[in-house]
């Protein structure tokens, strides 16, 4: 794949660069891993992500890998899931997590911050009926406590439980109104080239 | 920082109390004056009769001495306590005049005391003590603060900028001390002035340099002092701060640095790459002592549950510790001291009891309160003291250069950190930063210790900085953070679902960087936290804690503030449990929307008969005396009552609760009210099917914004009643297409949840009323 750094951006390239907003070059690296991850295919399906080694640690893998199938992730109207994504459709999900940049308009941070947490709404909510239900929030709750072993459904469930009614205490029930979304929710994309150091496997 | 607004009526009462105070302190310092001066002549005068031999001996007895004067022997225990009596005496006297401490900022006017005792003095004695030495300074005024900025650091910002606070400290304070300490020896050569006693061009470049070096530092205490008013977010807190606290390293190596040189004379390459080698030495050397002794601290807590009461002073000591030892070895004190208070916090944290955790708190604050106090009257009172060398050009000219170097540093930093932050600092940030750069105390102590002859020069120079930063800036700061509308701090509490969600986002970050396929920032992280999760907590954190994770952790704490909230506000569901809840004012309370006086008939009351009466008094009574049986056993090495501590706390919460409860009763019969006959079916079911009458108060609607603050959802039967009721529907957060809010409960849903849980509940729950409190002085009838 030595080549890539040579032949021109293919023109789908430059209209995904409209789409998501990703810079040319961040579109390259990003396609590299894509090829990567799917061993060559044109598409990525779910066991492809179970090859990555480091995510094993992680315990909300499955909601994450879930994420990049789930439909409404892709466009606000789509419903469902899929069971293969093309290149496209793993760019939108990842164009929500790159940066704001830093002149916008208010009216364009709020509508990102909506974005975002669109997104984490579309995480927690796992049957995909737009309500999340206490039970998905203990669902929740569970899976991040997981990792501690033996402490426990009962705490697990008496947090999920005691978070449930802080919404409803709140004044106006927002949920998340103080939590600065929108320079939290980014990680840094690569420009460059850089090998990846985790491999598969 | 607090400022307690006191009532109208006593405002006037307030300042002719601290304006009586501080004159009472003038007089007292004067009258120690004078005293010392008569001890001097009697003991001269003794002195004398002692030198004639023996024949006089015989004729001059003297008479049992009935009252006499022995200064000497107390002298320096009693002017420390004067002076920490009158640092107190000045902060209870500002905040009691709200107007003055809104428009001034508390550091200006501890330096004007600072100034007006510095003045009373010279005047009395003629002479003034030097109080402000450097060996005070650094050894027992600046640790207090360093500690308690140190312990109390918010680690999560503080690390997520570390690369720009680093490039602000570190390249930030060269270029201003080279900029400065430049354009000051050229201003030197240039200008000459034929008025004035002093040849400005005799000073060389490198004393230049050195107290280029010295002023260019931006000083934590004066930054904390005066940013603590402002309350501006807190990533901008963050940076200045951080900046100040980490500049020290950088200070410590310029100034050894010049100072050998200024010995030695000349200056060669290798001194300059050894100069960076001992930066390097300097800055790790500083974090790792004090990483070192923050391990130890947290290793000795796990063995502490037996001696609970010394647990702080293992906190105190050993950081003081970790300061004193890497001053031995001229590393840096301040970064030693934040390492370890930041390296030590989470594992003792989960180690100690909730008492030490109070107390260590408090005991930090009221140093670094009184310290800082102390700090700026002592600036004031040196000022006074010092001898002056007024060159207008010299001072003028250094102001300038200060803030100049200041603005250009910060700008062109800015622009190449901005290359690298995801959230990049916006103008008006660096504006903040900028004019946040404040100079102290510790450029003072600093220029004290000069061996240079142009010392004085010198010395005014840094103490016309200090006062420009600290009244001019310091004063203007806070209208201009208004008036740019910079955003501030919310004080919102840290909420159970932000937490949650912090967590969450964690991993979610650092899956998608592994699917990306970089080892990035979380990627680091996270395996940082398995390493801590795996050997570190182990090892440093007692028991079973050690392997709470910090989600349930952060919960249990919420839930026992929740909980000692709920009892001190006088509900509570641990009463004698054959009345579950007849006794009790436990009734839903609805949100507080009422005027204060029309309280008393609102409270809806449970209806009793007098039998009921008779028996709950006994009740109450009886658990009054268990609870002062319980109370005397103690002594002062447990200071526990109970194996389980908490309850000591609840059981004094329980007893002034009950000592209110029985106020109540009495008072009942005065404010019964009726409750309204509910229409809805619950409601009514609810009445009648247990003892739990709980009534809303009339004039409510029908579907009532009710809170409800239940018993703590930890306790087991509030869950499993809650899991019967939620089955069906669950209390659900539906999305609506139209509005912007990203999660909002189901209106129609809400009503009749929470009257099910009314329903459910045998503890129906605490009336958490705000705003009444009752203090202990209140008299309470028997």
């Amino acid at each position: 794949m030595g080549a890539l750094k040579s032949t021109p951006a293919p023109i789908e390239h430059h209209d995904l660069s409209e789409k998501t907003g990703f810079s040319l070059r961040q579109i390259r690296v990003l396609h590299k891993r894509f090829k990567q991850l799917s061993d060559g295919d044109d598409v990525l399906r779910r066991e492809d992500f179970l090859g990555i080694s480091s995510l094993k640690y992680n315990p909300i893998r499955k909601e994450i890998i879930e994420a990049f199938f789930n439909r409404r992730n892709f466009s606000p109207s789509c419903e469902g899931r899929a069971n293969e994504i093309d290149f496209e459709e793993f760019l939108v999900v990842m164009s929500h997590f790159k940066p704001p940049c830093s002149k916008m308009t208010d009216e364009q941070r709020k509508n990102i911050r909506r974005e975002k947490l669109k997104f984490i709404f579309n995480m927690h909510d796992s049957d995909g009926d737009g309500l999340i239900t206490l039970e998905d929030y203990r669902h929740l709750v569970e899976e991040l406590l997981s990792r501690s072993g033996a402490l426990g459904k009962e705490t697990s469930r008496a947090i999920a439980d005691a978070a449930m009614f802080e919404v409803a205490r709140t004044v106006g029930h927002r949920l998340l109104s103080n939590f600065d979304i929108e320079s939290r929710m980014n990680i840094r994309f690569l420009k460059t080239d850089v090998i990846p150091g985790c491999r598969l496997g | 920082m607090f400022s307690r607004m006191a009532p109208r009526g006593r405002s006037g009462l307030g300042r002719s109390l601290a304006e009586l105070g501080l004159l009472l302190l003038a007089i007292l310092v004067l009258l120690d004056g004078t005293v010392l001066s008569l001890e001097a002549a009697t003991s001269s005068e003794i002195d004398t009769h002692e030198g004639k031999p023996g024949t006089h001996k015989n004729t001059s007895k003297k008479s049992f001495p009935v009252l006499g004067i022995k200064y000497d022997d107390v002298s320096v225990p009693f002017e420390i306590s004067l002076w920490v009596l009158l640092a107190s005496l000045m902060k209870l006297g500002f905040h009691l005049i709200p107007r003055l401490s809104n428009v001034v900022p508390e550091s200006c006017l501890l330096i004007s005391v600072g100034l007006l005792v510095g003045g009373i003095l010279k005047l009395a004695r003629d002479e003034v003590p030097p109080v402000l030495s450097d060996r005070i300074f650094f050894l027992c005024l600046l640790p207090p603060i360093i500690l308690d900025a140190g312990y109390f650091l918010p680690i999560r910002p503080f690390v997520e900028n570390i690369g720009t606070i680093l490039m602000f400290a570190v390249v930030g304070t060269l270029w201003n001390a080279f900029f400065v300490g430049g354009l000051i020896y050229a201003v030197c050569q240039i200008a000459q002035d034929k008025y004035s006693e002093i040849d400005l061009s005799n000073i060389g470049i490198l004393p230049c340099l050195l107290f280029g070096s010295i002023i260019s530092a931006v000083d934590p205490v004066a930054v904390l002092a005066v940013f603590e008013e402002i309350h501006i977010n807190e990533l901008l807190h963050i940076l200045v701060f951080g900046e100040s606290l980490l500049n020290d390293a950088v200070t410590v190596v310029l100034y050894h640095l010049f100072e050998e040189f200024m010995e030695s004379g000349s200056v060669s390459a290798v001194d300059a790459i050894l100069g960076l080698v001992s930066f390097l030495i300097v800055a790790l050397g500083g974090v790792l002592v004090g990483a070192f002794y923050g391990i130890l601290a947290a290793f000795t807590s796990r063995f502490t549950s037996h001696t609970r009461v010394i647990e702080p002073l293992f906190v105190f000591l050993y950081s003081y510790m970790a300061y004193l030892s890497a001053e031995v070895f001229h590393l840096s004190g301040i970064m030693s001291l934040i390492a370890c208070g930041a390296v030590m916090r989470p594992y003792v944290e989960a180690n100690i009891s909730h008492k030490s955790h109070t107390t260590i708190k408090y005991f930090l604050k009221m140093w670094s309160s009184v310290s800082e106090t102390l700090i700026f009257i002592f600036l004031g009172v040196a000022t006074v003291e010092g001898e002056h060398h007024w060159n207008w050009v010299f001072l003028t000219s250094t102001v300038v250069l200060c803030l100049v170097a200041r603005v250009i540093g910060v700008v062109g930093l800015t622009y190449i950190i901005n290359k690298f932050r995801i959230v990049k600092l916006t103008t008006k940030d660096q504006f903040i930063i900028a004019y946040g750069g404040l100079r102290g105390a510790i450029a003072f102590s600093l220029g004290f210790i000069l061996h240079s002859e142009h010392k004085k020069i010198f010395l005014t120079a840094i103490i016309t900085v200090i006062f420009f930063t600290v009244f001019v800036q310091g004063m203007t700061i806070k209208p201009l953070v208004e008036l740019l509308a910079v955003k501030k701090k919310h004080e919102a509490k840290r909420s159970i679902n932000e937490e949650i969600h912090t967590r969450f986002l964690d991993h979610l970050l650092t899956g998608i960087e592994d699917i990306c396929g970089h080892y990035g920032h979380h990627h680091w992280k996270n395996k940082l936290n398995r390493f801590n999760k795996k050997y570190v907590k182990k090892i440093l954190i007692a028991g079973d804690r050690s392997k709470e994770p910090q989600l349930i952790a952060f919960y249990h704490k919420l839930e026992m503030k929740n909980a000692i909230q709920m009892v001190e506000s006088g509900g509570g569901s641990k009463l004698n449990s054959t009345f579950p809840s007849t006794v009790s004012m436990q009734n839903i309370q609805p949100k507080i929307h009422s005027p204060p006086s029309a309280r008393p008939s609102e409270r809806a009351l449970p209806q009793l008969t007098k039998g009921r009466e008779e028996e709950i008094r006994q009740i109450l009574r009886t658990n009054l005396q268990k609870t002062r049986q319980r109370l005397q056993s103690y002594n002062r090495h447990t200071l526990v009552v109970d194996p389980d501590e908490e309850g000591f706390d609840d059981l004094i919460l329980k007893k002034r609760r009950m000592m209110e409860l029985d106020w109540k009763l009495k008072q009942m019969t005065n404010y019964l009210t009726v409750p309204r006959s509910q229409g809805s079916p619950t409601m009514s079911r609810a009445r009648m099917a247990s003892d739990s009458q709980a009534y809303v108060k009339p004039g409510a609607e029908n579907v009532p914004t009710i809170k409800i603050d239940l018993a703590s959802p930890q306790s087991p039967d509030s869950v499993r009643l809650l899991d019967e009721v939620v089955q069906d529907q669950g209390l659900t957060m539906s999305l609506p297409s139209s509005s912007s809010r990203a999660y909002k409960t189901s209106g129609k849903d809400d009503g009749r949840d929470q009257q099910k849980l009314l329903r459910c509940l045998s503890d129906p729950g605490p009336d958490v009323d705000d705003d009444e409190d009752y203090d202990d002085d209140e008299p309470v009838p028997t």
